[in-house]
């Protein structure tokens, strides 16, 4: 018999999709029966509790969670989220429900022993429920009490070699794709572009001082599969410079139907034979490919790097072999004036590990000074960008503006000149220019 | 600046306002000490460390307060 009556709850569980309401509940009842003797260090019944408080809140159309807090461990500004209930008395289970951020590891391998170690801590030390992942990437313990928190904190740097994530005006657990390691398109090694800087921004991960939250992203190719582009302050996208590489027998391979197209995925029905020119050709959104006798070409000037090509033909098309990575800037969601995606600040940088990143480091540095001194508080870089302008930027990161800058001509002005460069300045004499054009 | 010196403008200027505000920005707390983010930090920081200080944080913003100020502390039950 559950603690508390759920009926607006339990109406969740009815639909065709998998419920937060039937998990929720399973855990409450292996907790009830702790087949593991776990000895629990918070109220048995914290998951009942929770039902309960939400059900309340579903009841009232209100929250009953007081948002923030002061807690957190010794020496971190972040990582830890206070959450408290409204009704304590009602819900003694869910009183104290914080939060922790775990970082979650880089491109998100976990082993299965390292899974369960940490769910064992939770257990043990928390509600037993998760959020893998939240947006920002992170492992989202939710719920503990107060006096857990440097407990758990303790067992998870020393037992399990982890720490916590970004919260609060930081930065924000850094987060990348699985990479090289298994992705045949990744441009550079973004496990070790994500693992050195984690380690090395390691004051800004935990001791906040940015106007607002800020946000990096790793992306190896331009597929984009951590949305670094849309979602984080920076990104970091791996690209090349060269030309698509074409090996003109595969291509050959795929028209005749040798190999399939997408590597086999949307194999779930038939699609009919493949056909280049409606399916790559036709598809190519800056229209810079032909495939004529037999031969296929690219304008690689025109090419955009939507990877569309490379996709549906892997064996065929690979990207370049003068490989590096773009950095956008200013991306973010739309909590002030709507969502904004990410702009170019540097075309192409070499991922140059040998000595150690510099040029991507010196550029992360130059942007947290201008905004730090010029961001308003809950300002995001985006923001600023808009506010004070991208030749502003531009100026902080000591780069000079390219037509990559420029979305489309006569649509984002950013680059002005200034007085210093234009000869003769902006002081005429008037008499002079009065002898050629009359009043 | 020396750590003393960075405290006892700190402390000063947040009890002077103390009776409006508990919880202040980063940028608060930088032009009271009239310095540059970057330096700001280190103080502030060890201020931290030292208890003076403390973080609140709603989970996307941080704020500081002077330790136990506000009512924070009492309706959570951590004081």
């Amino acid at each position: 018999m559950a603690k508390h009556e759920t009926p607006l709850l339990d109406q969740l569980e009815s639909g065709p999709w998998p419920s937060f309401v039937s998990d929720l509940k399973q855990e409450a009842a292996a907790r009830a029966k702790n087949e593991k003797k776990v000895e629990y260090q918070i109220p048995q019944d914290v998951v009942e509790d929770l039902l309960g408080v939400l059900e309340l809140s579903y009841k009232d159309g209100t929250t009953h969670w007081k948002h923030g807090g002061i807690v957190g461990v010794f020496g971190y500004g972040g990582g830890v989220i206070g959450r408290y209930c409204d009704q304590p008395t009602m819900f003694p289970g869910v009183a104290h429900f914080h939060t922790i951020r775990v970082a979650q590891p880089s491109g998100k391998f976990y082993t299965t022993e390292y899974l369960r170690q940490l769910c064992d801590l939770w257990e043990l030390r928390g509600s037993g429920l998760t959020n893998m992942h939240g947006a920002t990437g992170d492992i989202i313990l939710l719920g503990t009490t107060t006096p857990q928190i440097e407990e758990f904190f303790y067992e998870l740097t020393h037992n399990m070699n982890q720490d916590l994530g970004g919260s609060g005006s930081n930065l924000r657990t850094p987060a990348d794709c699985i990479g090289q390691a298994r992705c045949e398109f990744a441009c550079y090694d973004t496990q070790d572009l994500c693992h050195t800087l984690t380690n090395e921004y390691q004051d800004e991960l935990h001791r906040p001082a940015f106007p607002y939250k800020f946000k990096f992203k790793f992306d190896g190719c331009p597929n984009c599969c951590v949305a670094s582009i849309a979602r984080s302050d920076m990104s970091f996208i791996g690209t090349w410079k060269d030309d698509i590489r074409i090996d003109q027998d595969a291509v050959q391979g795929y028209v005749k139907g040798e190999f399939k197209p997408n590597a086999g995925a949307h194999a779930g029905r038939d699609w009919g034979p493949f056909d280049i020119q409606k399916e790559v050709i036709g598809l190519c959104p800056t229209e810079c490919m032909k495939y004529e006798n037999g031969k296929l070409t690219i304008d690689n000037r025109e090419c955009t790097r939507c990877m569309h090509c490379i996709k549906v033909m892997p064996r065929a098309l690979k990207p370049g072999k003068e490989k590096g990575l773009s950095i956008l800037v200013g991306a973010k969601a739309p909590i002030l004036d709507g969502a904004q995606m990410g702009s170019l600040l540097v075309p192409f940088v070499k991922v140059d590990k040998e000595n150690g990143y510099a040029e991507i480091k010196e550029v992360i540095e130059a942007i947290w000074d201008w905004w730090m001194e010029e961001g308003k508080n809950r300002e995001r870089l985006g923001e600023l960008i808009k506010r004070q302008g991208f030749q502003k930027l531009l100026e902080a990161t000591n780069i000079t503006p390219v037509p990559q800058h420029v979305q489309e001509p006569r649509t984002n002005p950013y680059i002005f000149w200034k007085e210093e460069e234009v000869e003769g300045g902006w002081e005429r004499d008037v008499n002079e220019f009065r002898k050629h054009h009359l009043r | 600046m020396e750590l003393a010196e960075a405290k006892e403008k700190i402390v000063d200027a947040l009890t002077k306002k103390a009776k409006t505000k508990s919880k202040f920005y980063f940028n608060d707390l930088s032009e009271i000490l009239e310095l540059k983010p970057r330096d700001a930090k280190k103080l502030v920081n060890k201020l931290v460390e030292d208890e003076v200080l403390e973080y609140w944080s709603s989970g996307s913003t941080t704020m500081y307060g002077l330790k136990g100020a506000g009512k924070q502390a009492a309706a959570e039950h951590e004081d």
